[in-house]
């Protein structure tokens, strides 16, 4: 299994367009994720926090700055840095086992060790009977464990997760978190998670970033040092709450600086 | 029931529904000629259709006309599909490719077909080629332009999605844009073969020996409608089995799409 890597994004600016219609999203963006490490992003919508993973991911060119993955310079996208989207992408063409099977098969992987680490991720993510669905046969949860269990079997080195709960109701983003954190506890991969929801951070994360409005910057770092595993009450811990009070705080400050 | 936006409705309402439209035509047909209201010169009673398709088919005229033409238009039909699926998925791919082709593709593309014919005549005499360019000029362009569009709406997550499973960006086409558009190519193909049927009559508009254009073109200079209405029936008739067999392939080849 490949070694987990460190994240380093320092001074990092993208710029979109050019010209009238120029877009600053992000503004001198430094930060650093160990590897192990589970880090989660929060900030206001349109801060710039999918336009950071896709810098990372290799998928956009930053305008200036500098990002590592385990040493290495980022240019371009590579299956070292897995990625799970907001919305769904997985190959509609192929089936779930097919889909989990894409990225070994583009590593060369003979077919013995394809099924195997199929079979191992579907498991992982509790979809063993559903290896012959087709994704459109899948829920909008489905979808996205597959997703987990597609970016897993490539074996990256750091998984990059953009909202991947956001469109799921509350009960079914429950358990995905709880499957994410066993997923994880298991693979040990360096997760970077971005997040809407307050609670959905703390409860993941061993460090919360909190960003500024656009241009995006990193306001603040919070560790998390809550025991694991985080059971469900835990969001009535006096702790809990004020972190998520600190945090909610820091949000709307950027909201009222902003207009 | 029926008439809810978007519901299904049951297979046995659905050709009843199509066979009372067909049966209104026939009756309307019917009414207007057994009723003597039109003239047999200008409208052929049903009778007088089918007999004429009995005698056609019993001294093989129909069989070797009907040949004659889906020969030319499947002939031309997949010269023009071979060339026009993946230069279109490259043109919806790479802007490069889009910016080099689309300025000349939509001049040519409003061109009417009819206005080439003589010069195809000049060029490759009056053979079958000449024919097949006919359909050819009249499917490519379009085929070009709609599956370009096809390739340019897969979402772009898609292809990140596959960047980040370390798809090469050279290997793009081949892994990722040819199969997530496959549903929407077949869609094209299904269209195009039936506009390519309906340059037929144009392309055995002049110099033809044999074909169902052919036939109906002697058959208006010697006043038989009845022939006139068969090889139109004929060539409805092909374009409806082409039609069903690109449905067929495509629930075959793309069975995840619905
Ligand atoms: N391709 C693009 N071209 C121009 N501007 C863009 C583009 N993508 C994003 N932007 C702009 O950059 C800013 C940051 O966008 P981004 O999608 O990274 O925000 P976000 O923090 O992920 O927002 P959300 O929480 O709503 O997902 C936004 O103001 C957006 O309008
Ligand atoms: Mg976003």
């Amino acid at each position: 299994m490949t070694q987990s890597a460190d994240i380093a994004v320092s001074s990092v600016t993208l710029r979109y367009g050019s010209g009238e219609k120029t877009v600053l999203a992000l503004d001198g963006l430094s930060l650093d994720v160990k590897p192990n490490e589970f880090a989660v992003i929060v900030g206001p919508s349109g801060c710039g926090k999918s336009s950071l993973l896709y810098l990372i991911a290799g998928l956009e060119d930053r305008t200036g700055g500098a990002i590592t993955v385990g040493g290495q310079s980022v240019d371009g996208p590579g299956p070292d840095r897995g990625m799970v989207f907001q919305s769904y992408t997985l190959f509609p063409w192929l089936t779930v086992a097919q889909n989990v099977a894409y990225g070994p098969r583009r590593r060369g992987l003979g077919e013995d060790e394809r099924n195997r680490l199929v079979r191992h991720y579907l498991a992982e993510v509790g979809l063993a009977g559903f290896a012959d669905h087709y994704p459109a046969q899948l829920s909008g949860g489905m979808k996205q464990r597959v997703a987990i269990a597609r970016a897993l079997a490539n074996d990256p080195a750091v998984l990059l997760m953009d909202e991947p709960f956001g469109a799921l109701d509350s009960q079914t983003r429950h358990a995905m978190q709880r499957l994410l954190l066993r997923v994880w506890d298991h693979s040990q991969k360096t997760v970077l998670f971005v997040t809407h929801d307050i609670e959905e951070a703390i409860l993941l994360a061993d460090r919360v970033f909190v960003m500024s409005g656009r241009p995006g910057q990193i306001r603040k770092v919070l560790s998390v040092d809550f025991p694991r595993p985080r059971l469900g009450d835990i969001v009535l811990d006096p702790a809990f709450i004020a972190m998520k009070r600190e945090i909610m705080g820091l949000l709307r400050a950027d909201e009222e600086g902003e207009d | 029931m029926a008439f809810v936006p978007y519901r299904p409705i049951p297979v046995a309402l659905a050709i009843s529904l199509g066979a009372a439209v067909w049966a209104l035509v026939l009756v309307g047909w019917m009414w207007l000629t057994y009723g003597g209201r039109v003239p047999e010169m200008f409208l052929p009673a049903p009778g007088k259709v089918l007999m004429t398709a009995g005698r056609l088919i019993a001294d093989g005229s129909l069989m070797m006309h009907t040949a004659a033409s889906a020969q030319v238009v499947l002939v031309g039909f997949v010269i023009s599909s071979i060339v026009a699926v993946p230069l279109g998925l490259y043109m919806g791919t790479y802007k490069a490719v889009q910016a080099a082709l689309d300025p000349l593709v939509n001049f040519i593309r409003y061109l009417p077909v009819t206005s080439f014919v003589p010069l195809f005549i000049l060029w490759i005499g009056i053979g079958i080629e000449q024919r097949v360019s006919v359909i050819i000029f009249g499917t490519f362009f379009q085929q070009l332009v709609m599956i370009a569009d096809a390739a340019r709406s897969v979402p772009r997550d898609l292809v990140n999605a596959a960047y980040t499973l370390g798809t090469k960006r050279s290997t793009t086409v081949r892994h990722i844009v040819f199969p997530a558009s496959l549903p929407a190519v077949l869609d094209i193909l299904r269209v195009t073969v039936g506009w390519a049927w309906t340059y037929l009559v144009v392309a055995e508009l002049v110099a033809a020996k044999s074909g169902l254009g052919y036939i109906s073109l002697k058959a208006m200079r010697g006043f038989q409608v009845d022939i006139i209405f068969l090889a139109i029936a004929m060539i409805g008739i092909l374009g409806l089995i082409t039609d069903q067999g690109f449905r067929l392939l495509r629930r075959f080849v793309a069975p995840w799409a619905v």
